[in-house]
């Protein structure tokens, strides 16, 4: 196993004082943005939740940004220059099918009950001991991404500027921990849309003109079929059950693992991103935030599959011993080759922006959660609103420091997503059991959320930790070992918590209200905005026509 | 807190702390950002562009890359600078916060 900190030394960038002068506007803006949204922090509900006022647009791209950081690019574009093009389905069935039930089905149970966290909604729906372990968990795995996000960071920068690791580190950490200190949620969800746009810029440059250096994508196809076989351009050849290929999943585990479990445990239940769609302005708008963030996101594919399909092109070798570039180092080796000061200025940018972003929708959602589901429920109650405001930023000071600490557990994984996959595995995937059980069942005890929580993070950690890393049983792949994981933590979940609930008192109906599925709260009842009834407004219209869009994506890929 | 801590309790409190929020009122528009950083960074790489020496065109597989990327760049920010002007944000209508004031 490689550990990433052996970025190749030849991907030092040329850079020269342009690149500087266009980073140096950035972190500019970034702090001028954190001091402008200042003085909108009023309560905790605005320092934690924007004060749920915000367009659906920007919730939305909020929402896709937060998705799209640096490991993911990173990590997504090395994906490809392994497995090829398998990587689609991370995007169109291991995304968008999860992101359209999150707005169609669960916001308005979301956005209707008015809870400010993912853990809240579990205590209303069980009880605080599921709340708690879901609101510690939680925060465990905030503060470890975010890590994982300033670490990889470092060693990129590292290896395209020169910087040593602290500087980057204390870089970026200082501005995220600046930002969000001081505007809130507003602060981070703003930047995140302004680096939305500035990795486009930077990733479409380096996709058009590496398609052009290998012949544009019939080159790229040719080339490919003939190194790596034919199955590698396609999305789903070679995954017949019993038949062998590099990712090592078989059909069923890509859309049992992948496309519902692991997909559908990150969209719908991962507080970092539902965080964004609490922040919008009403229901409509809270619904149509994954829906919106949808559509970027099929398309999104494309600009980090083509950079890692031409890396592997251009380097035959890349990722094993004859070659002295990893699969992460596909778009930086790119950018090194291709890109001239100005538009490298843009994709460092662009890059660093996405690693800040990335930390910072870990670190804003784990001062919420921190402080408004542990803190002010357990240890310093029925304080001035105030009180938590202040205290949302001293956690957020403390959350930075610590995932500065965590960063170096990332050191031992080759490559950064599937590090980043066996966390979700062992975090969201039990709490989407719980939610999905909770919310269509109303059998289900208030006692059952904790058991089914904790049955189902044991049942994906022994999975992964002792069953496949001693070898009991022979997967090809940590993907492929994620993908099984996950499974294995659903069914567990799934079996305890109905168990449980066979067992223990249900929850009274009027508690219930507006938290199950065929209930409605005050909260969903509110009158549409003007200008809501527009027909590209409808959530159904949105919803569907992304999972249509999805499908047919796949229909070039799959013969 | 009871034994449930229950919806009620939560539509109530974040009720309460909505009517008091700044934030609808005093966040500044983020279309203002976007627009200028993009013209700013439009003008600086299409500038970068016309001044492209033979090898920077070379190492781009023989495109203009800064002109056309700060060309792209130039038009988005143009694009969220007039959004602005022809739809700007609509004040919260004064009803409704007086409304939120009053049950308190």
């Amino acid at each position: 196993m490689h550990p990433p900190t052996t970025l190749a030394a030849e991907l030092r960038l040329p850079t020269n004082w342009l690149d500087y002068t266009i980073l140096g506007i950035y972190f500019v803006v970034v702090l001028g943005i954190g001091f402008a949204a200042r003085r909108s922090v009023k309560t905790s509900l605005d320092f934690f939740l924007s004060g749920r006022s915000l367009p659906a647009w920007v919730t939305g791209l909020a929402f896709i940004a937060a998705n799209l950081g640096a490991t993911e690019i990173l990590g997504m574009a090395a994906n490809s220059a392994q497995y090829g093009v398998y990587t689609t389905h991370w995007y169109w069935i291991g995304a968008i099918p999860a992101m359209v039930f999150l707005g169609l089905v669960m916001m308005p149970f979301y956005y209707g009950s008015k809870v400010r966290s993912v853990p809240e909604f579990l205590l209303l729906r069980f009880d605080k001991a599921a709340h708690l372990l879901s609101s510690g968990l939680f925060a465990c795995a905030a503060i470890l991404i975010a890590g994982v996000n300033l670490y990889a960071l470092a060693i990129v920068v590292e290896a395209l500027l020169g910087w040593p690791q602290w500087v980057a580190i204390v870089v970026a950490g200082f501005f995220v921990l600046a930002y969000i200190t001081l505007g809130g949620l507003s602060s981070a969800i703003y930047n995140e849309v302004l680096q939305f746009f500035v990795i486009l810029a930077a990733l479409i440059p380096i996709s058009v003109l590496g398609l052009k250096k290998v012949g544009g994508w019939d080159g790229l196809s040719d080339s490919l079929t003939e190194s790596r076989g034919a199955d590698f351009m396609t999305s789903w050849g070679g995954t017949g059950i019993g038949s062998d290929n590099p990712l090592g999943a078989n059909w069923l585990t890509i859309v049992l693992g992948l496309g519902f479990v692991l997909s559908f445990g990150y969209w719908t239940t991962n507080f970092a991103e539902v965080q964004r769609a609490l922040s919008a302005k009403n229901l409509s708008a809270a619904q149509r935030t994954p829906l919106i963030a949808a559509f970027p996101k099929i398309f999104i594919v494309f600009l980090v599959m083509i950079p890692g399909l031409v890396a592997a092109v251009l380097v035959p070798k890349i990722g094993t011993a004859g070659s002295d570039l990893q699969y992460n180092d596909a778009i930086p080796y790119l950018m090194e080759q291709l890109l001239p000061n100005g538009v490298l200025g843009i994709a460092v940018t662009g890059l660093l922006a996405a690693f800040m972003a990335g930390m910072a929708a870990n670190v804003s959602s784990f001062n919420t959660v921190f402080t408004t589901d542990i803190w002010a429920k357990y240890v310093v109650k029925g304080r001035q609103d105030e009180y938590y405001v202040r205290f949302g930023r001293l956690i957020t000071a403390i959350g930075v420091l610590a995932s500065i600490g965590t960063a170096f557990l990332a050191s031992s994984f080759s490559n950064i997503m599937s590090y980043l996959q066996t966390l979700f595995s062992f975090f969201n995937v039990p709490m989407f059991v719980v939610f999905i059980i909770g919310m269509f069942w109303r059998r289900t005890s208030m006692k059952s959320g904790f058991w089914g929580l904790l049955a189902g993070t044991t049942a994906a950690m022994v999975n992964y930790f002792v069953i496949y890393k001693q070898g009991i049983i022979d997967i090809p792949s940590d993907q492929g070992a994620n993908f099984v994981s996950a499974i294995a933590g659903f069914v567990a979940g799934a079996v305890v918590m109905v168990a449980v609930s066979l067992f223990t008192a249900p929850k009274p109906a009027e508690e219930l209200q507006g938290l199950v599925y065929g209930t409605t709260s005050p909260g969903m009842a509110e009158p549409p905005a003007p200008g809501d009834e527009a027909w590209y407004r409808k959530p159904a219209l949105l919803g569907w026509g992304a999972v249509i869009l999805a499908a047919a994506c796949y229909i070039p890929f799959s013969f | 807190m009871s034994e449930f801590y229950s919806d009620k309790d939560v539509q109530r409190e974040v009720t309460e702390l909505q009517g008091k929020s700044a934030t609808a009122a005093r966040l500044f528009d983020i279309r203002r950002i976007i627009g200028g950083l993009f013209v700013v960074y439009g003008v600086i790489v299409t500038i970068a562009g016309f001044t492209a020496s033979d090898a920077d065109i070379d190492k781009a597989e023989g495109v203009n890359i800064n002109l056309w990327t700060g060309l792209g760049m130039l038009a988005l920010g143009v694009f969220f600078l007039v959004w602005l002007k022809l739809r700007p944000v609509a004040p919260p209508p004064p009803d409704v916060v007086a409304g939120d004031e009053a049950r308190e």
